[in-house]
């Protein structure tokens, strides 16, 4: 494993138009190994932006990525090597609808780590297992519910043994009853030392679980912090507004 | 009328030579046809601006000129530039050029009712475009391009019979000459019109059958 204490991503300075629109104005954060970032903030302000650009699903205008101390250029060939590098936990779950739950997790060790089939199917259920999905690993994506599919997506993610997760609103698509299977998956990966970004509106997940919360509005990070600071002495009149409107909506008591 | 002797020596004989040859023509069609219209679809929404222009020009063209006048073409023109096909070649490189045109934008519309999301979820995995397209894309949109694309073979079976105009003796040819000869028109074209039938209505099985096969819980079948 790595020698080196440097940050496992670094996100620096980057922009990001779609014609006339500023998605992005200037971000720059630090990840260190073991780290759970979560971004908060207003709906439209380039969270998931920010998030696509670290993996380049969207390629950012200018500034810079690092994974491990490398930059994330290059090739699209390049580019394919970075991305199996770094999860990607999608909102509406985006499961390959034609494969089983079982299939969709050994995809990509299959194709892209060209491990062989039968060593892919073991750690396949390995993975479903640690989703708590092992019994389900026949089924098609179309019978499973909206928080079984974004288990098994976590559980594909985790196949690929990636150095860091990104996470972008992973419980925005579900029903509230199943948002807690989800993010108890999501609490005990971080427990289990894996490297996370994630984007949610879950402050519940944030408060307990996160060890640095990004304040994110009109594509910059207004203000960054332990969730102490940030929930309940952020320094920016912003923050505090923010906050207090989410907890009227959310409650204030932990969800998790 | 037409006696069982009659039946057995010179109708059976001919007409089983005819059949036999259509259905060449169109095996040998069949899968060039299928595999150009899947590169074209590609071409089309994944390839950059020239190949996507170069792939459009092509079912333009193919798709907006008859049949008849391409194989003229390749049977009665090439020879001109030294291009000389034999007539069964040039049938099956007409059908699959021609087939192909209409194939492509079966599997075009399939490919793009996929969900952006397969593709970027394909991606972040790290698979190239290549392989997301070849394992994530083309499975799921072949599935639901199947009904298309066996819409078409039915047109291949039955436009194989334009294969006789550039000299090749197949099922239509075989009864032309037959009739002609012995006067018996209306015997023999109803009796080619059932045959075609019958090869239709074998593709139609296959496709159901395939179909039914290859199914998944939560494609749209229509059903």
């Amino acid at each position: 494993m790595e020698t080196n204490n440097g940050p496992v991503l670094r996100v620096e300075n980057i922009h990001k138009s779609y014609g006339d629109n500023h998605v992005l104005n200037g971000v720059s954060f630090d990840v260190h190994l073991g780290d759970t970032k979560v971004i908060i903030g207003p709906s439209g302000t380039g969270k998931s932006t920010l998030l696509r650009c670290i993996n380049h699903l969207d390629i950012p205008d200018s500034g810079k990525i690092y994974l491990n101390g490398e930059e994330v250029h290059g090739s699209r060939k390049d580019i394919s090597t970075y991305r199996r590098q770094i999860g990607f936990v999608f909102q509406d779950f985006n499961l390959f609808d034609h494969l089983t739950a079982l299939g969709n997790v050994m995809l990509g060790p299959v194709r892209v780590l060209d491990m062989d089939k039968e060593a892919a199917r073991e750690l396949a259920f390995v993975e479903l297992d640690r989703v708590g999905l092992k019994d389900k690993a026949e089924l098609y994506p179309a019978q499973l519910s909206g928080g079984q599919q974004q288990r098994v997506s976590i559980a594909r993610t985790l196949a690929m043994n990636p150095r860091l997760i990104l996470f972008d609103e992973p419980t925005s698509a579900l029903d509230p009853e199943l948002i807690g299977e989800v993010l108890g998956v999501m609490r005990d990966l971080a427990l289990s030392g894996m490297t996370m970004v994630v984007v949610t509106h879950e402050m519940g997940f944030a408060r307990s679980v996160a060890n640095e919360i990004l304040f994110m509005e009109d594509g910059k990070i207004l203000e960054q912090g332990p969730p102490q600071q940030v929930f309940y002495k952020p320094e920016l009149e912003r923050t505090q507004r923010f906050m207090h409107k989410i907890s009227e909506l959310y409650g204030n008591e932990d969800s998790l | 009328m037409v006696d069982f002797e009659f039946f057995r020596e010179i109708i059976f004989p001919r007409l089983l030579d005819g059949t036999l040859m259509t259905i060449l023509l169109i095996v040998l069609s069949l899968l060039p046809q299928v595999l150009i219209g899947i590169l074209a679809a590609i071409g089309r929404v994944y390839g950059n601006k020239i190949i996507s222009r170069l792939s459009l020009a092509y079912v333009v063209f193919f798709r907006g000129t008859p049949l008849l006048i391409q194989l003229f073409i390749l049977y009665y023109g090439l020879p001109s530039i030294g291009i000389y096909l034999s007539p069964v070649f040039a049938a099956v490189t007409g059908f699959s050029l021609c087939g192909g045109a209409f194939q492509s934008e079966y599997v075009r519309g399939a490919i793009q009712s996929i969900k952006k999301g397969q593709m970027q979820a394909a991606l972040s995995l790290g698979l190239t475009r290549t392989g997301a397209i070849l394992f994530v894309i083309l499975p799921q949109a072949m599935r639901r391009a199947l009904p298309g694309l066996a819409n078409e073979i039915t047109y291949l079976v039955k436009y194989s019979s334009l294969a006789f105009m550039i000299t090749v003796i197949e099922l239509t040819g075989a009864g032309k000459i037959i009739a002609g000869r012995y006067f018996i028109y209306t015997y023999i074209f109803t009796l080619i019109a059932v045959i075609y039938l019958v090869l239709v209505t074998i593709v139609t099985r296959i496709q159901k059958r395939l179909e039914a096969r290859l199914s998944y819980p939560g494609i749209v079948t229509g059903r």
